[in-house]
């Protein structure tokens, strides 16, 4: 497999009148086509400015992204992005949230009734239809974030940022939608780049898992290969001792060596 | 009224249903009349209060004014004085002896026309300054001197500038009704979340779709407040600017009888600006409430 998302020498200086902060430095990257890799990291260590920066909602200081061989800079449907807080339009309902992105970006190559239908079956993917005229304060936060991935997937996104999706939920509803998630993965072979904070998500999820050290100037610290065959099974994994190496892996590297550090 | 109609259902349904379940069947519905009588309950409850108030406050102006030699008529003076003004409130004797009917719709399609006209610029210019950084940097000092001068300070100026008085009442309405309008929109534009401008980035809307989409209904509970406000500025000033300019409206229709001493017919036409301007501000107000309907935030 090539190389399908490439961050190249990444810089990221947050300037404020004179004082000058390095929220990233040095991040380099190679994401395959398919893949899901996780970014993990203490609070504040520039792992959401690296998710802006990919998804073009903020520009990198030095050094870029290139997807496919390309270079993006500007934010568009093919990375699109599920915000940690669902961000669905409070006016709109739960169908004419998802119709905005698909109505743009399948303007020219689909028609109408195709449109309606797509939405419909990206709704589907994510068990919501039948709540497709409700409006996002009429659902719950886990169905929030359901309609939040639908909105992104029906844009067929080349890569699919996730920014702490399950941040938000509680921890039942946070495992539920972790299953979908891995089940939309598996079907439809997306690739996937998640920012968490969770080593369990991270573990369970992820083909690779990218681990920050603490800002300022966030390197990557070490990358995790996690060599789990999938489909995976939250049960049957909590002993599996390859899973639990991989946790520990992860536990130590954020515990132990690169400890969070209360800014004084 | 739905939650509270259901919660009743419930209440009258589980004692039955406890005691006897196949009557509980029949018991489904409270009575036709029961909801009638909680309807009227309802009402009774928001009507009663003021009207117990205004007919306190008329009985003591009943009392204050009734002796002789006093400078305000009493009520009952004041409905004997003007009962031919309202019970006929359509008659036309022409110039400006006409009923109230047509001073006061004189009045308010001179607010219709200067408020329409605020209310586009106003969002216009408001989105402007909320949107564009250099923009408010340029016009908001003078928005804010701006907006302090009173309504009849300009008449003058747009006489001069209009030479007529009708194009000059309805530019004191809109200079007057403008500055809430822009000032609230500004405000409600700049506070748009950045998550709403993220979404729109990523699906990549152009700027009219920007505007049509995101905008409007992210900063509507907003515009709809100084839309609000700057109805009712836009009725205090017409009466005031109407005074001067006379001619057919009720502001002059007040200031022509303070001139021939008729103070009843004075009480009765505030009497009805009042009741006027608590329809307008009621009329923005609802508007506001279908538009902004799915706004609220979550």
């Amino acid at each position: 497999m090539t190389t399908y998302l490439k961050l190249d020498q990444i810089d990221k200086i947050f300037t404020c009148g004179a004082a000058t902060t390095e929220v990233l430095k040095d991040i380099n990257l190679t994401i395959e086509k398919g893949e899901y890799v996780s970014i993990i990291g203490h609070s504040g260590c520039g792992k959401s400015t690296l998710l802006n920066i990919i998804a073009g909602l903020t520009n990198a200081t030095t050094g870029g992204v290139l997807l496919e061989n390309r270079e993006v800079n500007l934010p568009g449907p093919d990375r699109a992005v599920v915000f940690q807080n669902h961000s669905l339009l409070p006016w709109l309902t739960v169908f004419e949230n998802v119709k905005l992105g698909v109505d743009k970006v399948f303007a020219r190559t689909k028609k109408r009734a195709e449109r309606d239908a797509w939405v419909m079956h990206n709704l589907n993917l994510v068990q919501m239809a039948h709540a497709r005229d409700k409006r996002p304060s009429e659902i719950s936060g886990g169905m929030k974030q359901r309609v939040g991935i639908a909105r992104a997937l029906a844009m067929e996104p080349k890569v699919l940022l996730l920014d702490e999706p399950f941040g938000a939920l509680d921890a039942l509803t946070r495992a539920h939608l972790q299953d979908s998630v891995m089940a939309l993965h598996q079907k439809l072979g997306n690739t996937i780049l998640m920012i968490t904070h969770d080593v369990d998500e991270a573990v369970l999820l992820s083909d690779r898992i990218v681990m920050m050290t603490n800002g300022p100037s966030a390197r990557i610290g070490e990358v995790l290969d996690v060599p789990l065959a999938r489909p995976r099974k939250r049960l049957e994994l909590a002993t599996n001792i390859t899973y639990l190496n991989c946790r520990q892996r992860v536990l130590e590297f954020l515990y132990e060596r690169h400890r969070f550090v209360e800014a004084a | 009224m739905n939650m509270s109609a259901t919660k009743i259902e419930v209440e009258t349904a589980t004692p039955v249903a406890v005691a006897a379940p196949v009557v509980a069947m029949t018991l489904r519905r409270p009575p036709r009349a029961e909801t009638y009588a909680r309807i009227a309950r309802e009402t009774a409850v928001r009507v009663i209060p003021p009207l117990v108030v205004i007919a306190l406050l008329a009985l003591v102006w009943e009392l204050a004014c009734r002796r002789g030699g006093s400078a305000l008529p009493p009520p009952s003076k004041v409905f004997r004085d003007t009962k031919e003004l309202i019970f006929d409130p359509f008659f036309d004797h022409g110039g400006i002896d006409k009923g109230l009917f047509w001073h006061l719709s004189a009045s308010l399609q001179r607010v219709a026309l200067g408020y329409s006209l605020s209310a586009i610029a106003g969002i216009a210019l408001g989105v402007l300054v909320g949107q564009s950084v250099w923009a408010m940097r340029g016009l908001d000092p003078l928005f804010q001197v701006l907006r302090t001068i009173p309504p009849l300070a300009w008449l003058p100026l747009s006489l001069a500038a209009f030479r007529d008085g009708q194009p000059s009442a309805i530019f004191v309405i809109f200079i007057t009704s403008i500055w809430p309008i822009i000032i609230n929109t500004a405000v409600g534009i700049r506070n748009i979340p950045q998550d709403y401008r993220n979404v729109a980035a990523v699906v990549q809307l152009n700027p009219l779709e920007f505007f049509a989409k995101i905008m409007i209904p992210a900063a509507a509970p907003y515009i709809f407040t100084g839309l609000r406000i700057g109805i009712g500025l836009s009725w205090l000033a017409i009466i005031a600017a109407e005074m001067l300019i006379g001619g057919v409206g009720i502001g002059f229709f007040i200031w022509d009888a303070w001139n021939s001493s008729h103070i009843s017919e004075i009480i009765l036409a505030l009497f009805y600006v009042g009741i006027v301007g608590f329809m307008l501000d009621r009329l923005i107000a609802g508007l506001g409430k279908i538009v902004t309907r799915g706004t609220a935030q979550n």
